[in-house]
């Protein structure tokens, strides 16, 4: 229900899955971290950060969470380095089983 | 990682639309509904990466199909779309993504849902489902502008005709063709109720198209008893491409 609540408080769509971040996270981890579960640090709601809120029109990416919008995760590339925030989350987890699937 | 891929065919599925074929060297193939990410470099350097879903089922030859819309003011889709020729290349990173996949291996039945091209990950789920001779009963609601904007259409036609397990309805948002017997207009609860797995089976739902549309649809499954938690969505950007931020 969180999902249609959102939905009716946004005035404009200019948002994706978290899952298009995929890409530009395998730069940089062994697995596809889009299908690891988060817990959001603001209002506890756990869910794959593929279903985060995630804004891409910035200079780097922002995902946020689906239920309360609370920043999860941060990535902008400076040069040849990638700074991440992470600490929206309490926690990510990752399942490590299919690591061989990852690109 | 950036693999090189050679165009080996392209097809106009629609005026605007067209697939095209790719040949990847050391692909590790896919699973079905994975996007890659594609670089285009101008000679003086400039780049522009952009994300598009796998049209192709699986397989192990290192062929890879994406369908690509043109967008009027798009940097890369027109020259994807009308001016890349065969025995081009283009750089590809992925595939991509493990949370908007079906893989054989599922048993549940199993409700797609796209909006214009929002199509094509999905075909790849009905490709891959053919190609590894699941059993596993698709439902596919396609909401289009007009009869003219369907991609696949001949496939579709044919998969769905075979008396198997593939259902396919359209919801035509503008223009139907003759005779057909609903009026233009956006997927409502009553379309979702006639044609879609009914709740209590505890369909998988897959949903891909802009993102008002994926955002309607997936409440209106909401709405309709299907549980959240089954409820898969792939938003594409505002101008029907994801956008990039390179």
């Amino acid at each position: 229900m969180a999902r249609q609540a959102v939905a009716m408080s946004s005035t404009n769509y200019d948002y994706l899955d978290g899952n298009a971040a995929a890409g530009e996270l395998s730069k940089v981890f062994a697995v596809d971290i889009t299908t690891a579960e988060g817990r959001c640090g603001e209002c506890g709601t756990t869910k794959c950060l593929a279903e985060a809120h995630l804004y891409m029109h910035g200079p780097g990416l922002v995902a946020r969470c689906p239920a309360c919008e609370h920043v999860l995760l941060r990535l902008v590339n400076v040069r040849e380095h990638m700074f991440l925030d992470f600490r929206g989350m309490t926690y990510l987890r990752l399942d490590t089983s299919r690591s061989e699937e990852a690109s | 990682m950036w693999r090189v891929g050679t165009v080996v065919a392209l097809h106009d599925e629609t005026p605007t639309a067209r697939t095209i074929t790719l040949q990847v060297a050391d692909w590790p193939s896919h699973v079905a509904g994975q996007h890659v990410d594609v670089r285009l470099t101008a000679s003086d350097g400039y780049s522009a990466v952009r994300s598009y879903s796998i049209a192709s089922a699986p397989n192990s030859e290192g062929r890879v199909e994406l369908t690509v819309e043109r967008l009027p003011d798009g940097e890369v889709s027109p020259y994807l779309t009308q001016e890349l020729a065969v025995g081009d290349r283009v750089e590809l990173r992925g595939p991509i993504g493990g949370w908007f996949v079906w893989r054989s291996q599922q048993t549940e039945p199993i409700q797609l849902i796209a909006g214009g091209s929002g199509i094509v990950p999905l075909m790849a789920m009905v490709r891959s489902r053919a190609s590894a001779r699941s059993t596993v009963p698709f439902r596919l609601l396609y909401s289009v502008r007009e009869p003219g904007a369907v991609f696949y259409r001949d496939e579709l036609q044919a998969i769905s005709s075979r008396g198997g397990s593939v259902t396919l309805t359209y919801a035509y948002t503008r223009a139907t063709p003759k005779d057909w017997p609903r009026l233009p207009g956006r997927i409502d609860a009553s379309l979702i109720a006639e044609t879609n797995w009914s709740s209590k089976l505890i369909p998988t739902c897959y949903v891909c198209g802009p993102t008002s549309f994926v955002e309607s649809t997936a409440a209106l499954l909401v709405t309709c008893g299907n549980r959240p938690d089954k409820i898969r969505t792939e938003r594409f950007g505002p101008t029907g491409g994801r956008n990039e931020f390179h």
